[in-house]
């Protein structure tokens, strides 16, 4: 791999695009057919939207501006201006069909490779004749920031980082007072060879320190003065900076960014550029088999359904589900297509107790047998948005393709076969890219008050009472359910710590404990303040030897619950229902194992007293009488009954 | 992949650089035959290569380059190292 990568070329694709079959064959039937401006609009948008290489790109903005003269007058607009240390005429084509793609018509304006100051300063120069709408500054590290000695001091260097952001910010006000323009200004995505290795940005005037320290100062001074950024640093992070930069372009034409990388690049500036004039997306629609949860809910059931713990499949399907519950919260609206019987597919969000994403979350919820652009252009009538305001997300390359073809204006991802893709799939495709975040997007307020509650009850108790009571710990109980049974299994096979028997069942096992008249199963969910823990304790209690006696088979919690006193509520619930079941005595025990140390003494500290004999070796077996027994009262855990 | 499909497919990439259906590369062509030639364009032809024939220029490479000649042979010599 390593040899390959020092002799092949790579860079990063759009893979979240569909790849033409005869990219050339269309661009030339186009190319020499005479359509409507309408017409030509639409198929330029539409041969936009397949994963396009460098000279591709560069073959279809040549038809573009064949054809620009043509298009309607009404079609969005925009002119971007490019200030840059190192050679970026290559970005414009990629630049203009990235924004063409999101039904943006750019035209850029590219100065000369380092004139950026002079032409900031100079109120006649050629960048300000353009009348820009948009100004981007692509400064690379060798042109904004400072140098010092290594050995110079912290003081020194923050002096000199200050000294490098306010001289950007004055450029920005001139910007912005001469030509009305927003400002985007490109972080530091570069990385220099360390001199330090690890150590490196513990050296205060070491490169990587600079470079770093400049961001998270520009970032914020960003912020405060409204200007956007090209955040190639963060961009670059997940894919490597040596995915667009290439050194042997950079020393022989002065081009940091690599004309391969060229399309990934300008899709990125696009997305901000379409941003500002309103053109990202709003609405995700979603199918649901196989892209919300795995397998089909109208063959498998609630309960057949991969979906959450108990297997590897199911978390990826719901750490999706928190994805887009994220994408919610910050104003991304949700609706969902499938193919389904509307009432199953709801009950789905209300039942499944693994759900991250609920009924309520939903704008739109279209569960029938009809054709999905149909379904999609009634909710868009519904919302009362354009088409072009849709992402499709689904499974099914079938459908993703008929959508594609009825409905050219939605975004139709080429979702990745693995769940655990999905949302970094949808992110790397930038549909949602944010100018801004403000109330009307969400209710940000609330989410922040939630979390500065949060943090402050995690620091106001002061004794373990104060906090445990502080935590509003709901116990939900029941016995176990077809739903709740991977989870079940899951726990009871790998629960080493808090677990007094170590007893391991198989699924099959567990189904025959259910269906075993004898046996007396509890579940426990445990949510609290801060959120749902889930299904994270497990009893089973089996009827006998001797009559009026209970025998607690198994009996172990969650690591990730240790400590908050759930055993003392659980017992409580044990004994309430066993009372109702005309039981006398709970009988427990405590088999030893290198791991379950921390339960040796659970039976005693509940009340339990040792019961003398009949036990294997290491084992302890411990007797709750419940006559006339009363325990203390459990006010910190509110529980509840489940169905 | 012999000689004559590497002058081939170069003139591809130099049709497709340049735009223009008529420039054939043969092995004496140089950019000062070719008045779009400029280093702009030099670079869209050696990425649009390294693209089209999964191999990889050294920037002394490049520079030792006098015309398409030269450069088919370097394709050919890496093509064959890789």
């Amino acid at each position: 791999m390593t040899v390959m990568s020092m002799t092949t070329p790579s860079c990063p694709d759009l893979y979240w695009l569909p790849e033409a079959a005869d990219f050339d064959g269309a661009l030339r039937m186009f190319r020499n057919t005479e359509l409507s401006g309408e017409e030509n609009w639409v198929t330029l948008q539409t041969l936009a939207n397949y994963r396009l290489d460098f000279m591709q790109t560069r073959r279809l903005d040549r038809v573009v501006s064949d054809k620009t003269g043509s298009l309607p007058g009404s079609v969005p607009r925009l002119r971007l201006a490019i200030l840059g240390s190192s050679t970026l005429e290559h970005l414009a084509p990629a630049i203009r069909i990235g924004a063409l793609r999101r039904g943006l018509l750019v035209e850029v304006h590219v100065a000369p490779f380092g004139q950026w100051r002079q032409q900031i300063l100079d109120p006649a120069s050629a960048l300000y004749a353009f009348q820009p709408d948009a100004v981007l500054l692509s400064l690379d590290h060798a042109a904004l920031l400072p140098t010092l000695p290594l050995n110079a001091p912290r003081i020194d260097v923050e002096a000199a980082l200050d000294a490098a952001v306010d001289e950007l910010a004055q450029l920005w006000h001139l910007l912005r007072d001469r030509a009305k323009a927003v400002v985007i200004q490109q972080t530091q995505w570069i990385v220099a060879p360390s001199l330090f290795g690890h150590f490196e940005r513990t050296v205060p005037a070491a490169p990587a320190a600079i470079a770093t320290q400049f961001d998270a100062r520009l970032t914020v001074r960003a912020a405060e003065e409204g200007a956007l950024l090209l955040d190639l640093r963060q961009a670059t992070s997940g894919i490597g900076a040596e995915q667009i930069g290439d050194p042997m372009l950079w020393h022989h034409a002065k081009q940091t960014i690599s004309p391969m990388a060229a399309p990934w690049v300008g899709d990125h500036i696009a997305r901000i550029l379409a941003a500002l004039r309103g053109l990202s997306k709003k609405v995700a629609i979603l199918d649901l088999d196989n892209t919300l949860w795995g397998g089909v809910i109208g063959d498998d059931g609630l309960d057949g359904v991969v979906l959450g713990q108990g297997s590897g499949t199911g978390e990826a399907y719901l750490t999706f589900q928190h994805y887009l519950k994220a994408l919610r919260s910050r104003g991304v609206l949700l609706a969902v297509s499938s193919k389904n019987e509307q009432a199953i597919a709801e009950a789905a969000f209300d039942q499944h107790p693994e759900m991250v994403l609920r009924r309520d979350d939903f704008a739109a919820f279209e569960a029938n047998w009809n054709d999905k652009p149909s379904a999609v252009r009634r909710i868009a009538k519904d919302l009362d948005l354009g088409l072009d305001s849709f992402v499709f997300i689904d499974d099914n390359p079938a459908e993703r393709d008929l959508m594609r073809r009825t409905l050219p204006a939605v975004s139709v991802p080429e979702l990745p076969e693995a769940p655990e893709l999905y949302a970094k799939c949808i992110a790397d495709a930038g549909y949602f890219e944010a100018v801004s975040f403000s109330l009307e997007d969400t209710k940000r307020n609330d989410q922040y008050a939630a979390n500065r509650e949060r943090k402050r009850r995690q620091f106001s108790a002061t004794n373990m009472e104060d906090f445990l009571r502080d935590l509003q710990m709901v116990l939900t109980v029941s016995a176990f359910r077809q739903a709740d049974l991977p989870r079940i299994t899951q726990l009871i096979n790998k629960t080493n710590q808090f677990n007094l028997t170590t007893r391991r069942y198989t699924e099959a096992e567990v189904r025959a404990l259910m269906e075993d008249p004898s046996v007396l199963t509890y579940a426990f969910r445990l949510t609290d303040r801060f959120g749902d823990n889930g299904l994270t304790s497990i009893v089973i209690g089996r009827r006998g030897p001797e009559p009026g006696s209970l025998e607690l088979d198994s009996w172990l919690m969650s690591c990730r619950i240790l400590g908050r006193r759930v055993e003392n509520a659980v017992l409580q619930v044990i004994v309430e229902d066993a009372k109702v079941a005309g039981i006398t005595q709970l009988i427990g025990r405590y088999r030893p194992t290198p791991k379950n140390g921390l339960v040796k003494d659970h039976y005693p500290n509940l009340g339990f007293s040792l019961l003398e004999g009949a036990t294997d070796p290491g084992e302890t077996a411990w007797i709750l009488p419940l006559e006339n027994l009363s325990l203390p009262p459990v006010d910190h855990i509110a529980v509840m009954r489940g169905s | 992949m012999d000689k004559q499909e590497i002058y081939a497919a170069l003139t591809d990439i130099l049709q497709d650089v340049f735009d223009n259906p008529d420039i054939v590369a043969t092995p004496d062509l140089s950019a000062s035959d070719v008045p779009e030639w400029d280093s702009f364009n030099h670079i869209n032809i050696v990425v649009a290569s390294e693209m089209r024939f999964g191999i990889k220029f050294k920037t002394a490479e490049i520079e030792s380059l006098r015309n398409v000649g030269d450069f088919v042979e370097l394709i050919a010599s890496k093509r064959i190292a890789a």
